[in-house]
């Protein structure tokens, strides 16, 4: 169940059982809780056997972009004509995420088993763990994770007796948001500086050292080992037709209680800011809310009624992102916060393409200029320009990501612009 | 000393500690060459280990000296100019030595909703320091941090290879005192 807080519309039974647990994450107790009974089953499937269930439950990618994994697993070669490679991408890094984070401290072994049976899937030879630096203690715990699993035979040669062999490596990154894009994360893993490249060739056909690899999100293997053991039909009984299963959604910001919830897709975002985050603290009023972590358009008070599935947030004109809510109070001010974000990606941006490296740090300019009462009543149209500029221009999505958040503001709040620049021409 | 590592961890170590175990030569010793051999086994291009490596050099020197890269670079049978430009894109490699305890404060747009900026103000009056310039005694460098992953036990503040959570300014006392009490480990 949640972290810190749990509550009643939760299903803890895919991801977040024993969250809170510390014993969950050895393996002796692992395993009294049915660990590696999945991976088990697995060894005994051949690929397409594997790929079709996951295929059937409808998962879909958790790092952001929700494509189906399945199909993902899919496009990887059918026939190896040498080394196929999984990453496993836990570079969580996105402001407002830290689902990963929850799931690589206290369950590390249902995310081994996930890596292990999508290796499988895919016909992988070796799966990387590419971890965020800063995540040190709970790099830690997996690791000690994966030390157990290695000396009990669930890593390696011959796993289980079943004469297949599969390494597993953590890697570990330094402070770089762009590795967590799947490019730049492959350019990372091989020794470069973590700059995407463009698509294609995609993954499947050359990714890491030039094979076909995969690239999936903590959560989503970590979802699979559940699937695999109960299968398609269990799964989709929770979510809806195009967004089966359950997320973790991450909660931060003026809440009441904010932390990390597993809740069947299709909750009103309202439902999950107001019942399950026990509203804004303090008895305070939401201003708006940036629903799918920092990359997302915001969202208004009334604007909260849409199903949390992938659709339903971008009926809304928003996205489910990573499912991570920043919530912002009546008192907040909505340039400031903006400014953090876009400072964010002005600092990330890799600086291959003019527009991004650019464009996001003009962008972070501006908005200081009007937060600090020098603004000009002419910067919002050059802002908007800048929003058409960062859009759809360049290699990688971060220049776009930038241009959700500002733009949303600047169509819901321009009031709050005109405001601090006071009519100043 | 040798510490056993199991070669699928081996590059996941981490890297920015207060005990450190300064060298000049990296790979010379025992532990050096047991770290790069057990990186450059996981990988089928040596290149590869490049990151594991640099954030050896600076588990053990607490920064990523030119010496180091040099050191890295012939390691790996990459040129010292491309290990310089694959170390000075990643923020966490340290260019220059640093305070013992590294306090990051998280003050991206989460924590800043809840006050980081207020906890950033009270690490660096109650440390004496300027913002990334460490302090006299080289015991604390205090610096802003972009997003920590920590969002909803807003302030995150890490030093070192530690997570602080929910820190206000009023408990800024008690996080420098723990470090004081830990020695950093």
């Amino acid at each position: 169940m949640g972290y810190p807080y749990s509550h009643d519309l939760e299903v803890g039974t895919i991801l977040s059982r024993h969250f809170g647990d510390e014993s969950a994450r050895r393996l002796n107790v692992w395993q009294e809780y049915g660990g590696y009974a999945a991976l088990a089953k697995a060894v005994g499937m051949d690929a397409t056997q594997i790929t079709g269930i996951v295929k059937d439950s409808g998962l879909r990618g958790r790092g952001g972009a929700g494509f189906p994994t399945g199909l993902k697993w899919s496009f990887m070669p059918q026939e190896p004509t040498g080394p196929h490679y999984l990453c496993c991408n836990a570079d969580e890094s996105e402001p407002g995420a830290f689902k990963d984070r929850e799931i690589l401290r206290w369950v590390p072994h249902l995310l081994i088993e996930g890596c292990l049976i999508a290796a499988r899937a895919i016909r992988a030879e070796h799966v990387y763990i590419y971890v965020r630096g800063e995540y040190f203690p709970y790099t830690r715990i997996l690791n000690d994770a994966v030390v157990e699993a290695y000396e009990a035979g669930f890593i390696g040669p011959d796993i289980l007796g079943s004469g297949w062999d599969c390494e597993l490596t953590v890697h570990i990154g330094a402070g770089a948001y762009i590795a967590g894009e799947e490019t730049g994360l492959m350019s990372s893993l091989v020794g470069g500086r973590a700059e995407p490249r463009v698509k294609p060739p995609f993954p499947a056909q050359s990714g890491v050292f030039g094979r076909p690899t995969t690239v999936n999100n903590v959560e989503t293997l970590a979802a699979v080992p559940m699937i695999l053991s109960e299968g398609s039909a269990w799964y989709r009984q929770w979510g809806t037709e195009r967004s089966p299963g359950t997320k973790l959604w991450c909660c931060s910001g003026h809440l009441e209680r904010p932390g990390t919830y597993e809740l069947p897709l299709g909750i009103p975002l309202r439902d999950i800011i107001y019942d399950v985050c026990g509203g804004i603290r303090n008895g305070k009023k939401l201003k708006a809310v940036i629903p799918g972590g920092s990359s997302t358009a915001l969202l208004t008070a009334s604007e909260l009624d849409c199903a949390s599935t992938y659709e339903g947030m971008q009926e809304a004109g928003s996205s489910l992102g990573t499912a991570s809510p920043i919530v912002m109070d009546e008192d907040t001010n909505i340039v400031r916060a903006i400014r953090r974000t876009a400072e964010f990606y002005a600092h990330e941006s890799c600086g291959q393409c003019v527009q991004c490296r650019e464009g996001t740090a003009w962008v972070a300019k501006i908005l200081h200029r009007i937060e600090m009462g020098d603004g000009r009543l002419a910067d919002i149209d050059t802002l908007y320009d800048l929003c058409e500029q960062l859009t759809g221009r360049t290699i990688c999505v971060l220049a776009d990501s930038v241009v959700f958040p500002l733009r949303s503001s600047l169509d819901k709040f321009r009031a709050d612009y005109e405001a601090l620049i006071g009519g100043r021409a | 000393m040798t510490r056993k590592i199991h070669p699928a961890v081996v590059s996941a170590q981490p890297f920015q500690v207060a005990n450190l175990r300064p060298t000049d030569r990296l790979f010379e010793d025992e532990e050096g060459r047991d770290r790069l051999e057990k990186a450059i086994s996981r990988y089928p291009d040596k290149r590869a280990a490049l990151l594991p490596m640099l954030a050896y050099a600076q588990e053990r020197n607490g920064w990523v000296s030119p010496e180091s890269m040099q050191q890295v670079a012939e390691a790996l049978d990459l040129t010292p100019a491309y290990v310089n430009s694959v170390a000075t894109f990643y923020t966490m490699y340290n260019k220059h030595p640093t305070g013992r305890h590294m306090i990051q404060v998280c003050t991206c747009v989460a924590c800043h909703l809840c006050g980081g900026e207020e906890v950033f103000e009270a690490f660096l009056e109650a440390t004496g320091t300027v913002p990334g310039a460490m302090s006299e005694d080289g015991k604390y460098v205090v610096m802003e941090a972009e997003c920590l992953g920590a969002c909803g036990f807003a302030t995150a503040v890490q030093v070192n290879d530690r997570y602080f959570e929910n820190v206000t300014p009023e408990t800024v006392g008690e996080v420098l005192a723990r470090l004081e009490q830990d020695g950093g480990e």
